[in-house]
C-alpha cells in the first residue's frame, strides 16, 4: 500500500521551496500544535506548584514534581496505575490468544458449522455494550464477581472485532506452511502457535495495541461494576478523585497526566508500528 | 486434504493392534477433535457474555423491577413510558445533536488535514503524531482537561484568552446553549487524530495511475478531487461515517466527566441516551426502564449498520 505514494514519485521533479508548500506546511503545523495544546496545559500544570497554577504560561518558572510525588502517595492513583495495568495486559493477552486462535479456525479449517460460527460472532458486533451492561450486571451480582478484578475483565476476554480481523488476516497464509508441518507430525496446536502466529505478527500487534488502548481508557464498564475505591481503574478513580479535589486543578492535571503517560510513551517508541497498526486495522475492518 | 486423509487412514489399518488412542481416528476426525477443543470456549464465551445477555435484556426490557423485588412482566409498559417522558426527547434531541453536527464536522475537518497531510514530506511524522497524540488519550482524562479550559477567568485558559484579547467572557457548560458545542468539541478533537489516520490510508491505498491519468486529460486540481479521489475514497468514508455516527450516539465519558457536579447539565441539555440508561439503571434503579433505552439504543445503531451495508452494496 506504501509503495503507492503517488506525491513522491511526482514531486521529485519539482523545485523544492515553493510559497505554496511553505504556508501548507506552516498552517498544519500550527494545527497539530493547537490540537497538542491541551496536553502541553496539562503537563505544564501538573510541574507547577499550587500557586502558580493561574499562571498561564506553558513552561513553568520553577518546575516540580511534588504534585506527582504528592498525588502517587496520598490518593489511590498508585492503586488504580496498578489495576488499570494489570487488566489492561490480562485482557490484551486473552484477545491476542483467544482471537487469533477462533481467527485462525475459521479462516484454515474445513468444518460444519464453520459459516454459522463467523456469523454468530460477527454479529456480536453490531450489540452495542450499552445493551448488555445490565445484564451483565445482574450476571456478576449472582456470580459474586461484582467489584473484582475478573468483574472488570470478563466482558471483553475475546471480542468479535478482533476475531474478525484475525480471520482477515490468516485466510491471507499459505496452507503450504501448515502441511509441511503436519507432515512433519507437529500437533494443530503447536502448528498455529509456532507457525501461523509468526506469520500475522504485523496484525496481532495492532490487535495488542487496539485491546490494550481500549482497555486502559475504559470507564463505562468499570465505573459500573467496581464500587471499592481499591479497585477502580485509572479514569474511574481519577474522575472520582476530581470531584472531590474540583478545585486543586494542579492535582486534577497530574492525574490526567499519570492517565495519559504510559500511552503517550508506548507511542513515542513504537510510533511506526503504531500508525501501521491503526491502518491496517481500519482498511481491514 | 481428501487424499492425506485416506493415505493416514490406510496406513493406520495396516498397522497391527495396540495402536495409540489417536490413531485409530481418521486424519479427518483428528482434525475436527481438535476444531472443536480450539472452538470450545469461545463457543462458550460468545453464548453467555454476549447472546445470553442480548436476549435477556429484551426481556428485561419488559418487566418493571427495581432489583428489590422480582421482576414482574409489564408487556411494552416501559417503551410506551418512555415515549411519553419529556426526558427522553430532551436527551434524544441531545443525542442527535452530537451525531448531526459532530460527524459532518469532524469528517470534513479531518478530511482536509489528511488531504494536505498527505503531501508533505518534511516533518512528516512529526506533525502526524501532533494531530494522532490526541487519540492516545483517556477520554475522562481529557474531560478534565477540557473542563479547566472552560473555567472562568481567572482559572479557565481559553476565558483568558479571550480577556487578553478584549473579548466578552463566555460561560461555556454553565450555559444550556453552549454546554453541548463545549463537549462536542472536546469529543471531536479526541477523534481526529484516529481519522486523519484511516483517510490516510484510504488516499495511499488510490494507485498513482489514476492520477497520472487524469494529469494527462488536463484535469485540475479541484476536478481530480472530485472525480477520482472523493469516489475512490468512498468506502473509507462510509466505514467513517458509520464509526463515527456510532462514536457521537454512544458519548457518555466526556459528558459524564464535564458536568459531574450535575451529570447531562444544566438542565439535562446535554445529557446523551447512554448516560441516561447509566442514571436510569444505576441511579434509580429502573433496570426494566433502562432495558428499554438499551433496546432503543441498539435499534437505532442497527438502522445505521444497514444504511452502511446498502450505501456499499449500491456501489457495486
Amino acid at each position: 500500500m506504501t509503495e503507492l505514494r503517488h506525491e513522491d514519485a511526482v514531486s521529485r521533479y519539482k523545485p523544492k521551496v515553493r510559497p505554496g508548500r511553505v504556508l501548507m506546511w506552516t498552517l498544519l503545523f500550527i494545527g497539530g500544535l493547537v490540537m497538542i495544546t491541551p496536553l502541553l496545559f496539562m503537563f505544564s500544570t501538573s510541574l507547577k506548584p499550587a500557586s502558580q497554577v493561574y499562571d498561564l504560561r506553558l513552561i513553568p518558572q520553577d518546575p516540580t514534581f511534588s504534585n506527582y510525588v504528592k498525588v502517587l502517595t496520598t490518593t489511590g492513583f498508585g492503586r488504580w496505575f496498578f489495576n488499570s495495568l494489570l487488566v489492561a495486559t490480562i485482557v490484551t493477552c486473552s484477545n491476542v490468544f483467544f482471537d487469533s486462535l477462533v481467527g485462525y479456525t475459521l479462516a484454515k479449517f474445513r468444518f460444519r458449522g464453520r459459516r454459522f460460527i463467523f456469523l454468530a460472532i460477527l454479529s456480536t458486533l453490531m450489540i452495542p455494550t450499552e445493551m448488555l451492561v445490565i445484564p451483565w450486571y445482574l450476571m456478576s451480582a449472582n456470580f459474586g464477581w461484582l467489584d473484582s478484578y475478573w468483574g472488570i475483565m470478563f466482558p471483553g476476554m475475546m471480542t468479535g472485532f478482533g476475531t474478525f480481523l484475525m480471520r482477515q488476516f490468516f485466510e491471507g497464509v499459505p496452507d503450504d506452511f501448515m502441511e509441511a508441518a503436519r507432515i512433519d507430525g507437529m500437533n494443530e496446536f503447536v502448528i498455529w502457535w509456532k507457525i501461523a502466529m509468526p506469520l500475522v505478527a504485523p496484525a496481532l500487534s495492532a490487535l495488542a495495541i487496539f485491546t490494550f488502548l481500549g482497555n486502559w481508557t475504559a470507564f463505562f464498564w468499570p465505573l459500573i461494576v467496581t464500587t471499592s475505591s481499591e479497585l477502580y481503574t485509572l479514569p474511574v478513580g481519577l474522575s472520582s478523585f476530581a470531584v472531590e479535589a474540583a478545585i486543586q486543578w494542579e492535582m486534577i492535571m497530574t492525574g490526567a497526566a499519570l492517565a495519559t503517560i504510559p500511552t503517550l510513551l508506548v507511542f513515542l517508541i513504537f510510533q511506526r508500528y503504531i500508525v501501521r497498526g491503526v491502518m491496517l486495522a481500519g482498511v481491514k475492518g | 486434504m481428501s487424499l492425506q486423509a485416506e493415505n493416514t487412514k490406510g496406513a493406520a489399518a495396516g498397522r497391527p493392534e495396540g495402536g495409540g488412542f489417536a490413531d485409530r481416528f481418521s486424519m479427518h476426525t483428528k482434525r475436527l477433535v481438535w476444531v472443536w477443543t480450539f472452538l470450545a470456549l469461545p463457543v462458550l464465551f460468545y453464548s453467555v457474555i454476549r447472546f445470553y445477555p442480548t436476549l435477556d435484556a429484551f426481556r428485561l426490557s419488559l418487566t418493571d423491577w427495581n432489583l428489590m423485588r422480582p421482576p414482574k412482566f409489564i408487556g411494552f409498559e416501559n417503551y410506551a413510558k418512555l415515549f411519553t417522558d419529556p426526558d427522553f426527547w430532551q436527551v434524544f434531541k441531545n443525542t442527535f445533536a452530537y451525531l448531526i453536527f459532530g460527524t459532518p464536522i469532524s469528517l470534513v475537518l479531518s478530511f482536509t488535514i489528511a488531504f494536505f497531510l498527505d503531501r508533505v514530506r518534511f516533518g512528516h511524522g512529526l506533525i502526524r503524531a501532533l494531530y494522532f497524540m490526541p487519540f492516545l488519550t483517556t477520554a475522562a482524562a481529557m474531560a478534565w482537561v477540557w473542563r479547566w479550559f472552560y473555567q472562568p477567568a481567572p482559572i479557565g485558559v481559553i476565558n483568558d484568552v479571550l480577556a487578553a484579547l478584549g473579548l466578552p467572557q463566555q460561560p461555556f457548560l454553565r450555559s444550556t446553549t453552549q454546554a453541548l458545542p463545549s463537549i462536542m468539541v472536546t469529543a471531536i478533537w479526541a477523534g481526529l487524530g484516529f481519522q486523519i489516520i484511516i483517510f490516510m490510508a484510504g488516499l495511499r491505498a488510490i494507485p498513482t495511475t489514476f492520477y497520472e491519468a487524469a494529469r494527462i486529460d488536463g484535469l485540475g486540481e479541484w476536478a481530480i478531487l472530485r472525480k477520482i479521489t472523493l469516489p475512490l475514497l468512498k468506502p473509507t468514508t462510509v466505514f467513517l461515517v458509520v464509526l463515527s455516527s456510532i462514536g457521537f450516539l454512544r458519548i457518555f465519558d466526556q459528558v459524564y466527566n464535564m458536568t459531574t457536579n450535575d451529570p447531562g447539565g444544566p438542565l439535562g441539555t446535554t445529557k446523551p441516551l447512554v448516560l441516561m440508561i447509566y442514571q436510569s439503571a444505576f441511579s434509580s434503579y429502573q433496570m426494566g426502564y433502562a432495558a428499554a433505552q438499551t433496546v432503543v439504543l441498539f435499534l437505532i445503531l442497527l438502522v445505521i449498520s444497514l444504511l452502511q451495508l446498502w450505501i456499499l452494496r449500491d456501489k457495486s
